[in-house]
């Protein structure tokens, strides 16, 4: 289309503001919820568990069986600096949106994009290998709780993915001209919005003992 | 997204906005339309919610009856809670929503009309599913309520508790995106000049219940995701075996649930705020009072969910902070119940159907909140819970309160949604009979509570002294559902032989009456400018007599936006992604896998299609 669909639409919205860019916010305000739910959840049950494995020490069964503890923090640390740095990728993926610089654009969308594939794939690394090490999603509290808050940030982090991989074919097909900046900036709203609820997640999930 | 020169070179093609048919219907992005949708679906799955009531009333008129099973009337009792508010009352208030906020703030639609479409169908998805449960006799039993661990596979092993987790699931997300929708609308499409504090009193009322959609529903989600890997994958979240409390589920449950009824209350409460004023001829009073107070109520309602469970045991501390934020509530809905009063008094009452619905409400809604006010103290609601005193409260301020209101702004509005007047004669019948046959119907259940008489059971014993007043209820609630036959007929009768409605019948204050009615596709030929608050009263003022008769104007040169089938083929993925759930692992292998899988990605590719295909189609 030759123009921005909302503007074309309807006269200029009261405040200015987008309405797309405005349902974005308030879905994140909603969003917010979601995840205070599912975080507040993983705290009240935190060392309710009967048997273990648990995530910070070891356990052994009243059959002998040993297990270690789950978190292994220095490869989370690493795909956490991986995913926070991706918003940076970003925002400068969006300032080559903005100016037209489409080289800018495709090289730091291409880079987010990779980011937050790495950080999917670390997280599907951990789930096997927290599998393997006798943390079954049926376990015990720690593993319902915790497979479910991060699962479902993995799945909104892959939406993402989705959600950018589709605007950076667009881009790479020369549809993302400067005047469609918004096209990738509601993206990249929605993808700050995922990493700072991973910035919650890291410390009360991994860090908090 | 995708270029649309084809669409710029014939945007009027008539093939590209046919106006009557099936087809119209399925794909229309009218808002006006999908308020017709919304409010004929409501009404019938409300008539349904009634009918389930008037058997549980057959079932208790006697003591020791046999009319219904225990397992039915647990069905019927569950399914009537459950029908009454997300089939019902909620929808009927988002009939409202879509005709009317576009029309009171001046818009010529929604922000996101093809969402708005979607929010229908997944609505329309949500609500057959859940009720073809009855056809498999495994309508949910458990209580709209679904405290776990009742609602566990170890009590509830049947698909009863299934269709209820994913049917509310499914209505969920319709209401998640219906409120984004129109908190946007209502904050960025507003006409030159209609600020914050001169929108009328429903678009403010509604604005605030769009907040708490859009706060609590995400809480209910999650509540309901914990349940359903519960039931489907053996997780631990409400299994006392496993540490898992069940505790957690009635917080997160009335964390969603306390809000839900101000959802339920606030649009009612801004229909009668436009209704007043217009039939005593005077300005609402102390309007800015009345946004503030409707605001007051929704924070408050966020720090009161555990007065639903003070017979839980949490302890005197708790317990007695939970009660006196109840409390609280009292002073902003007082401070509109007395603004209502300030409204009319002094007024010039005209005395129409719409103003006997809206005194109805304050007088039937003033008993229900002060029954609130009882339970809100501890020792008292500790007698009071579990017994029909409970069930008297509730009615009173959900059918009192919400369903008058309702009918209030049928009475009110329909005139302008299709444009022809309501019998006034046959309106005040019913409104007598459904006011008659509802204290009938619920009165009584404040003294049989009183006296003891527990709720959610199919039966009492002779020789209680509950006989005399259940017959009594029994008999109004037969009453009370005539009434709405009565109203259907008035609907038939003023139809066919009643008075064409003009544009402004009752002198209105809004915009909405500054239009034909019923109003073109555009609504608007001009964007109106707002100078007041009241608008329309306003003009007349400036002019110094009633308006004439708008025109119909032509529309041609205004760009509306394009119908769309993919709402309706998202909203049917949707639909199919959740019966997966439904359907049991149709291959023993793997035995431990208890869906669908295949229906289930077909329905989540049928919804990924609905939804890219919708975002790279042309809007206009």
């Amino acid at each position: 289309m030759s123009h921005d669909t909302a503007h074309a639409l309807h006269p200029p919205t009261t405040t200015g503001l987008d309405n797309r860019k405005l349902a974005i916010w308030t879905f994140i305000g909603s969003e917010v919820m979601f995840f205070a739910a599912l975080i507040g959840t993983y705290l009240v049950y935190k060392g309710k568990s009967i048997v273990g494995p648990f995530p910070h020490e070891e356990w052994t069964s009243p059959a002998g069986e040993h297990f270690e503890h789950i978190f292994e923090i220095p490869l989370v640390t690493f795909g956490t600096a991986v995913l926070l740095f991706s918003s940076f990728f970003v925002v400068l993926a969006l300032a080559g949106a903005q100016r037209g610089n489409r080289k800018m654009l495709i090289g730091w969308l291409s880079a987010t994009v990779v980011a937050g594939l790495f950080f999917v794939g670390m997280q599907v690394y951990e789930f096997s290998h927290f599998m393997h090490k006798g943390l079954g999603y049926t376990t015990n509290l720690f593993g319902s709780t915790f497979y479910t808050l991060t699962g479902f940030h993995g799945a909104h982090v892959t939406i993402g993915l989705l959600w950018l991989g589709t605007v950076l074919i667009l881009a790479i097909r020369g549809k993302i001209p400067p005047e469609k900046a918004l096209n990738l900036e509601l993206a990249a709203l929605y993808w700050h919005f995922v990493d700072v609820v991973w910035i919650v997640i890291f410390p009360v999930v991994y860090l908090m003992k | 997204m995708a270029t649309s020169a084809v669409e710029h070179a014939a945007p009027h093609a008539p093939a590209a906005h046919p106006k009557t048919g099936l087809w119209s219907w399925l794909t229309t992005v009218d808002h006006k339309r999908i308020g017709i949708m919304y409010g004929v679906s409501a009404f019938v799955l409300f008539m349904l919610g009634g009918f389930e009531a008037l058997l549980l009333r057959i079932q208790l008129g006697s003591a020791d009856n046999t009319f219904l099973s225990p397992d039915v009337y647990n069905q019927l009792f569950t399914m009537h809670g459950t029908t009454m508010i997300f089939l019902g009352v909620m929808p009927l208030s988002a009939m409202f929503f879509n005709f009317m906020i576009p029309l009171q703030i001046g818009a010529r639609d929604v922000a996101f009309p093809r969402l708005n479409a979607f929010s229908y169908w997944v609505f329309l998805v949500g609500a057959i599913l859940l009720n073809v449960s009855f056809v498999f006799n495994a309508a949910p039993n458990a209580g709209w309520f679904g405290y776990a661990n009742l609602t566990e596979t170890q009590y509830s092993p049947g698909l009863n508790t299934d269709f209820w987790v994913i049917g509310l699931q499914i209505l969920g997300v319709a209401s998640l995106a219906a409120a984004v929708n129109f908190f946007v609308t209502i904050i960025n499409m507003r006409a030159p000049g209609m600020r914050m504090l001169r929108m009328p009193m429903f678009v403010w009322m509604s604005f605030i219940t769009q907040i708490l959609l859009l706060l609590a529903f995400p809480v209910i989600t999650v509540a309901l995701v914990f349940l359903m890997v519960d039931r489907y994958f053996g997780a631990n979240f409400f299994q006392p075996a496993a540490n898992g409390d069940p505790m957690l589920w009635q917080h997160l449950f009335w964390i969603f649930g306390h809000p839900e009824v101000y959802i339920l209350i606030l649009p009612p409460f801004g229909i009668v705020s436009e209704i007043l004023p217009v039939f005593s001829r005077k300005p609402l009073f102390g309007y800015a009072a009345m946004v503030f107070s409707g605001a007051f109520i929704a924070v408050l309602g966020f720090g009161v969910w555990s007065h639903h469970m003070f017979a839980t045991g949490m302890g005197p501390i708790a317990d007695a902070s939970f009660g006196l934020l109840t409390m609280l509530i009292a002073i902003p809905t007082g401070v509109k119940i007395f603004n209502w009063i300030g409204t009319i008094w002094g007024g010039s009452l005209q005395m129409k159907t719409p103003m006997y619905f809206a005194l109805g409400f304050i007088a039937m809604f003033i008993i229900g909140g002060l029954s609130g006010i009882m339970h809100a103290a501890v020792p008292a609601d500790l007698q009071q819970t579990d017994t029909y005193f409970i069930v008297a409260h509730f009615h009173y301020v959900l059918f009192g309160g919400s369903v008058f209101a309702l009918m209030a702004g049928a009475y009110y509005w329909m005139p302008k949604m299709f444009g022809f007047m309501l019998s006034e004669s046959i309106g005040k019948v019913q409104f007598w009979l459904m006011f008659i046959g509802f204290n009938l119907t619920f009165f009584p259940m404040h003294f049989l509570g009183l006296n003891g008489m527990p709720r959610r059971v199919y039966t009492y014993p002779e020789g209680l002294g509950f006989e005399f007043w259940n017959l009594i209820e029994t008999a109004g609630s037969m009453l009370l559902g005539f009434s709405f036959l009565v109203f259907i007929w008035n609907i038939w009768k003023s139809k066919r032989s009643g008075e064409v409605a003009p544009a402004d019948p009752w002198d209105g204050a809004t915009l909405e009456w500054s239009i034909p009615s019923p109003p073109q596709e555009f609504n608007f030929g001009e964007i109106p400018t707002v100078d007041a608050r009241d608008p329309l009263w306003e003009r007349k003022r400036v002019e110094g007599r009633p308006l004439p008769e708008p025109p119909q104007v032509s529309g041609d040169d205004i760009h509306l936006p394009n119908p769309s089938v993919k709402p309706l083929i998202a909203a049917i993925g949707i639909g199919v992604f959740f019966t997966g759930f439904l359907l049991g692992n149709p291959w023993p292998i793997p035995a431990s896998l208890t869906i669908n899988l295949p229906v289930v990605l077909i329905g989540f590719a049928l919804t990924a299609y609905g939804i890219f295909s919708w975002a790279f189609e042309p809007a206009e």
